[in-house]
């Protein structure tokens, strides 16, 4: 019988109940008969949830589900399709106490439950700094002006008929990871490295446009990009960046922008930490000099050890983090895993992931997943056979500059541990004997 | 069939001609290579140009006293900042600064890094401007006049004492501010530009790395449930689960937790929702006092009185000061009734 697969030898976690959904155990709990024949099939009565789960659960074979049974809900019965409610766990969430209102306040992707490189729109981190604004499409307007020949106004309308270009580009937070600078301060992936997602961008490049307007070829140094939210949040961009492959963009993952991403329209500087990526686009200015903004002069800069800041510290270097297995997990068994993960660098694209299961004695290069996109998140997978034994996972990426991603230590040794941001160490989980994953930091 | 197709060409060349007659009226001498948008007027500009920088573009005409701007801050300000700039609910605005940093430039607490202010923070007294104007008070951004955020921006540099306290600041002198952290900043640093040397550079070695695994941090027990329950934050599907981290939940004492009684029918709108969703816990907590009084010492004061839900409702709605301290609590006029009620109901129940 099949269910003899949940009780061999090795096996190391008897499943507890609380592995099963509610409804699963409910469901067994209702069926004496499956009840019976799943207890009589793990042989051992009570040794396995999972043998319950897999042979006991109303509508596994020989039994014919429901689902089978019946005639569903027509085409169109959702509009626009949700997840499954058995997907209910994969939320954005906010780390308690971290802000004091959820209006200037951080969401974080649950990189622990994602596949691939694309990150749903719906579970995309949310950073704002005055709430989310509803804005109207039909009166929203983006301004260009300053140092051009010919200030524009531009409606949604007249944006969406210029070419347009697609990229598949990551947006990271340039406070990622920035809760762990002095010690472990959270238990998962989506605390420790959940402002990051990568979505494909539809818009036109900036470039474009500031040719439109006739900008200032010799003192157009920086542009100003501002949003039309309650903070007007503004952020200073360099020409030579604006003109590289800065966007307008309009489109992610197919549909118009969310509002939690900024619709109708946000910039998008690849690369840069996302404070840069302006959303609710309002306004681009053509300058001399940079601007020294709030968000360029009490935040978004990085503490030295001397006292002295990083000011305009703008591009996300290159890093990876392991998110499956990840901390909070526990893994079921021992056995084969696929261990997988994402790297990514603001500098281009990854050239190399390295994989360690024993804490970094020894590494191993995992496979990347094609094609591999500049300034895009990369999955990479290494296969990994866990013999029960405890083990210490990391990733370590290379970019194609042959920049390698740091130690934790080697970060402090030279930026101290009050920085807040672009913490791009090598994340360290700990896997115990019991299965259970935990976040550590290593000497 | 043709006759759809035909109202379909008639409707297309009809805005064609539409879009001809837009794009001529846009194109100046020197049109544009699409032809796209209409050319912005002095007028709108000056509307929407705001930014101002510390090399004096875009500053803006006017003057403000910072005895005025003690009123204003009062008023508007000290809800959340606290009446001194010394509240961290937000960027805290006052504090970490010295008579030495004005004369060096650098603010010498920084380099300890425990206080962090916008009086030892900040380069230019324009930048602190440019953000009040822009996006202050929070709730009611742009609602100040030029000359009133020459007066706060002037009081919150005499909560530094960088100016004294009947200081005048204008358009005329805003640019001659010297602030204690003028050379605080450096932009000599690879994160910059793609092309930046990075200072931090990994190693590459593949066998025999290091020789001992120390861990040096962990999660200590008490903050593994800090998070909610981890059980419930990863998919019940696949070669992992969550852990059940409840066992871990701070002052759980065994005892399993007994599910909250199903609101009724839940009339009116979740008071947590409401919390949330105005702002209230940016000044109020359940338990302990922040910038305002506990929802629990409120829901106390009150429980007696007769029309103590009527009363709640009045005073969150338009606010007040004088009953718990000399903070003013600002008017809330986008609360609707029904959740002014929600909230009354709740608190006047413990706030549980």
């Amino acid at each position: 019988m099949k269910n003899h697969k949940a009780i061999v030898p090795g096996r190391i976690i008897p499943a507890p109940e609380n592995h099963l959904t509610a409804e699963a155990v409910a469901a067994v709990r209702r069926s004496r008969r499956g009840f019976m024949r799943a207890a009589a099939g793990a042989a051992v009565a009570g040794v396995s949830g999972a043998a319950l789960a897999s042979g006991a659960v109303k509508g596994g074979p020989p039994d014919i589900p429901p689902w089978t049974r019946a005639l569903g809900p027509g085409v169109a019965t959702n509009g626009y399709g949700m997840p499954s409610k058995f997907e209910a766990n994969v939320q954005r969430r906010e780390s308690p106490g971290l802000t004091r209102t959820s209006q200037s306040s951080v969401s974080f992707t649950p990189l622990q439950n994602l596949f691939g490189i694309i990150t749903p729109s719906g579970v995309h981190f949310e950073r704002h700094h005055s709430g989310m604004p509803e804005v109207d499409p039909s009166q929203h307007r983006l301004m260009i002006h300053g140092l051009v020949r010919r200030p524009l106004i531009l409606t949604m309308d007249e944006i969406l008929r210029f070419p347009s270009v697609s990229r598949i580009h990551f947006i990271e937070c340039g406070a990622n990871t920035g809760m762990e600078w002095g010690n472990v301060a959270v238990p998962t992936v989506q605390y420790t490295h959940g402002m990051l997602a990568c979505s494909e961008f539809t818009g036109v490049l900036l470039s474009t446009l500031l040719d439109e307007v006739g900008y200032d070829k010799k003192n157009g140094k920086f542009i100003l990009a501002e949003g039309a939210d309650g903070s007007a949040l503004t952020r200073t961009v360099p020409m030579e960046m604006a003109l590289n492959d800065v966007m307008v963009v309009y489109g992610q993952n197919g549909e118009m922008l969310r509002p939690e991403n900024g619709y109708p329209l946000r910039l998008l500087v690849p690369g840069v930490q996302g404070v840069s990526s302006v959303k609710w686009l309002r306004r681009i200015e053509v300058g001399d000099k940079p601007w020294n903004t709030r968000e360029e002069s009490l935040h978004y800069i990085d503490l030295m050890p001397d006292g002295m800041h990083r000011q305009y510290s703008g591009v996300q270097e290159v890093k990876s983090v392991i998110t499956t297995p990840s901390g909070g997990q526990k893994l079921l068994d021992k056995g084969y895993y696929e261990i997988s993960g994402l790297a990514w660098s603001g500098r281009g694209k990854i050239r190399r992931v390295d994989v360690s299961t024993d804490g970094g004695r020894s590494w191993r290069t995992a496979r990347l997943q094609e094609p591999v996109l500049t300034k895009a998140l990369t999955r990479f997978r290494i296969d990994w056979n866990w013999d029960g034994s405890p083990a210490f996972l990391q990733s370590r990426a290379v970019d194609e500059t042959g920049h390698v991603q740091p130690t934790i230590s080697a970060l402090r040794a030279v930026r101290g541990t009050r920085s807040i941001y672009h913490n791009n160490a090598i994340q360290t989980w700990k896997v115990l004997p019991n299965g259970e994953v935990w976040n550590v930091q290593l000497a | 069939m043709s006759s759809s197709r035909k109202a379909r060409w008639a409707a297309a060349g009809g805005a064609l001609l539409i879009v001809a007659a837009t794009a001529a009226l846009a194109q100046t001498a020197d049109g544009g290579r699409f032809g796209l948008g209409r050319i912005a007027t002095p007028q709108e500009i000056a509307g929407w140009d705001i930014d101002v920088r510390p090399d004096g573009h875009g500053v803006k005409k006017g003057r403000g006293n910072a005895r005025r701007g003690q009123e204003i801050y009062d008023a508007q300000c000290a809800s959340c900042h606290g009446t001194f700039g010394e509240s961290n609910n937000y960027m805290v605005i006052a504090g970490g600064v010295s008579k030495e940093d004005l004369k060096t430039g650098r603010a010498a607490s920084l380099k300890a890094g425990e206080v962090r202010t916008v009086g030892n923070k900040l380069n230019y007294a324009t930048t602190l401007w440019d953000y009040i104007h822009r996006a202050m008070p929070w709730t009611n951004p742009q609602s100040l006049s030029v000359d009133d955020v020459y007066a706060v921006t002037a009081y919150v540099l005499h909560l530094n004492e960088i100016v004294p306290e009947d200081f005048e600041l204008s358009d005329e002198n805003i640019l001659k501010v010297q602030m204690p952290n003028r050379y605080g900043f450096t932009t000599d640093h690879g994160m910059r530009s793609v092309s930046g040397k990075p200072d931090v550079q990994g190693s590459l070695c593949m066998k025999d790395c290091v020789k001992e695994v120390r861990i040096t941090s962990e999660l200590p027990e008490h903050a593994r449930n800090a998070h909610g329950n981890l059980a419930e934050q990863v998919r019940p599907l696949g070669p992992m689960r969550g852990i059940d981290t409840s066992r871990y939940e701070v002052g759980k004492a065994g005892a399993v937790k007994v599910a909250a009684a199903a609101p009724a029918a839940a009339a009116g709108p979740n008071p947590q929702d409401v919390l949330k969703a105005r702002a209230c816990t940016a000044c109020h907590a359940v338990a302990n006092k922040v910038v305002g009084p506990s929802y629990q010492e409120v829901g106390a004061k009150y429980a007696s009185r007769a029309d103590a839900a009527a009363y709640l409702v009045e005073k969150m709605k338009s606010g007040g000061v004088g009953v718990w301290g000399q903070i003013p609590m600002p008017a809330q006029p986008a609360l609707t009734d029904a959740e002014a009620q929600a909230l009354a109901k709740w608190i006047l129940g413990g706030a549980k």
